[in-house]
């Protein structure tokens, strides 16, 4: 949060991880680090029963500190742009929290202060949300499993691009796919404003095995801090008042 | 609220809510509908019908109380329904519960009013949404999520307002809440972004839906897909230039589509100078038919607009 801005990681899965470290965990570390984790299960329009292995998605946004949703093939694009909203919302919340504590003590939040002045409160969050800079790390499991739900997730991604671009705020997104071979992730998209080069990257994900949510979720928390070291180098940041 | 909750259900009639903070207690006598962020209810106060949106999702409640109050400060205004009391309520053994009070609309849905009417009541609507949008637009906002199920009509004389203030959004900012169906995202048609525009093709979705109640899915090629829908719509024939200017960017302002919509309802009846002699005897009968029905119904709007004064 730190220049107003919020990071987030959203995963994109439909089962259960099976390999390497347990996600919850990392969830719970990313989330001390300032990146919010949430999680979108996606079910096949013809499933009437969920599956069981679906536990674990709420339990990792739990950690993450942000919003998880089960949601049909269908409903998929409506569904991530609300996610990713809902979870700026709870982050601006947790941030403006601390600061109530602060003047008001320990143990108040929002909720504890009177429907006027929450109202008050809430004006400076959605302010927030339109104007604060984002940055989504859309991870997308592309096990067995997930194959033919790929062509929805991808019209979903461009979908939520254009939510979000709606914003006065600036967006930065990237994609990155697991399991892969070699490395643990694999980037799709790197660091852009916009997700319109997805339409042309994503029929080629091929897929494998295993489901390493866990190793998976922490590779991506290094992609955050790539991110920031090469754009230090390029001396561009944003908010740096120069005279250069 | 955020992560997959057990509902807790519904309340029973004869329910009292007394509010944490500003101890107003209201008996709930009805249930009027519910979504995904909350149940409204019907509620008695000093004898007094209310309408009650009780939720879980608290910082919804706060967001919607805000532009309820916003609302207010629209002067002269019908827009939405008028804002009440807001209050917390331990609902027990489920935990705290936020809710707020607002004016109860009695009428019925655009599709239901519209049920055996004649077209050109689509006509009125419209005009009378346009009105409205304009008042919206010029105050900053804009609607945002609007839709049928968002529309009642109301009284007599008949007039729509909308019920569910959930998506109105601050120019500029971007859409906060929609249905795809009214989205023109969605048909790729233009960007979520809040402005007058945005309205508009959400406006003529509500037209195209009174054709096809059922809606329909955007397919491969979302705007192939509504014109062709539109070409397919005999209700909708008066309407379908203006629609398509509506498609096509023509209209800014909510101002400018109405101006067309009551240049189309006041037109005199003419003979249509293009159509072949024997089709323009039917055509003028039906021209003839339209007209004197818009005039009626024209006349009609402004008694009814007379009387809100």
């Amino acid at each position: 949060m730190k220049n107003g801005k919020i990071k987030q990681i959203l995963l994109l899965t439909d089962g259960c991880s099976n390999h390497g470290e347990d996600p919850i965990a990392v969830a719970a570390l990313a989330y001390n680090q300032g990146v919010t984790v949430n999680v979108i299960g996606v079910l096949d329009d013809t499933q009437t029963e969920q599956p069981k292995g679906l536990d674990e998605v709420e339990s990792i946004a739990e950690a993450g500190g942000g919003v998880s949703q089960i949601v049909y093939q269908k409903a998929l694009s409506q569904t991530v742009q609300m996610v990713t909203r809902q979870a700026m919302t709870q982050t601006l919340q947790g941030v403006v929290n601390q600061e109530l504590q602060e003047i008001l003590g320990k143990g108040q939040t929002l909720e504890d202060l009177p429907p006027e002045q929450r109202g008050e409160v809430m004006e400076v969050v959605d302010d927030l949300g339109e104007t604060s800079q984002l940055e989504v790390l859309v991870l997308v499991d592309t096990s067995a499993s997930m194959q033919h739900k790929l062509p929805t997730v991808k019209d979903a991604l461009l979908d939520l691009s254009l939510s979000l671009n709606a914003r006065t705020g600036k967006n930065s997104f990237s994609v990155y796919t697991f399991p892969h071979k070699k490395k643990t992730i694999s980037q799709l998209v790197a660091w852009t404003p916009d997700l319109d080069a997805i339409d042309k990257v994503f029929p080629k994900i091929s897929s494998g095995g295993m489901t390493p949510t866990g190793p998976a979720l922490k590779e991506s928390l290094y992609q955050f801090g790539k991110k920031r070291l090469f754009r230090g180098m390029r001396n561009d940041e944003p908010f740096e008042e120069s005279g250069s | 609220m955020n992560h997959s909750k057990n509902q807790a259900p519904e309340l029973a009639y004869g329910t009292v809510i007394t509010g944490k903070w500003h101890k107003q207690s209201y008996r709930i006598v009805g249930k009027l509908g519910s979504g995904a962020c909350g149940t409204v209810y019907l509620c008695e106060h000093k004898a007094v019908r209310f309408a009650l949106k009780l939720s879980s999702d608290r910082t919804r409640i706060t967001s919607e109380v805000n532009i309820l109050k916003k609302f207010r400060k629209v002067q002269g205004q019908h827009l939405g329904p008028s804002f009440v009391d807001v209050d917390d309520w331990e609902r027990p053994g489920y935990g705290p519960l936020s809710y707020y009070v607002m004016e109860y609309l009695q009428g019925k849905s655009v599709a239901q009013f519209l049920t055996g009417k004649k077209q050109e009541w689509l006509g009125v609507f419209i005009m009378q949404l346009l009105s409205e949008l304009e008042n919206l637009h010029q105050a900053g906002y804009i609607f945002g999520d609007l839709k049928s199920d968002n529309l009642l009509v109301t009284g007599s004389p008949a007039h729509v307002r909308w019920i569910d203030v959930g998506g109105v959004t601050a120019k500029g900012n971007a859409i906060k809440e929609y249905t795809e169906f009214y989205d023109r995202g969605y048909w790729q048609m233009g960007s979520r972004k809040a402005e007058p525009t945005y309205d508009l093709f959400a406006l003529t979705m509500v037209m195209l839906e009174t054709a096809y109640p059922k809606r329909f899915e955007r397919g491969k090629d979302p705007r192939k897909t509504l014109y062709q829908k539109l070409e397919a719509a005999p209700s909708l024939k008066a309407y379908k230039s203006l629609m398509m200017k509506c498609w096509r960017g023509d209209y800014q302002s909510a101002s400018h589509m109405k101006k067309d919509v009551v240049d189309q309802m006041m037109a005199l009846p003419k003979e249509n100078t293009r159509v072949g002699r024997k089709r323009a005897n039917e055509k003028a009968f039906h021209w003839y038919e339209i007209g004197a029905t818009s005039m009626f119904a024209v006349i009609f709007y402004l008694i009814s607009v007379l009387m809100r004064f």
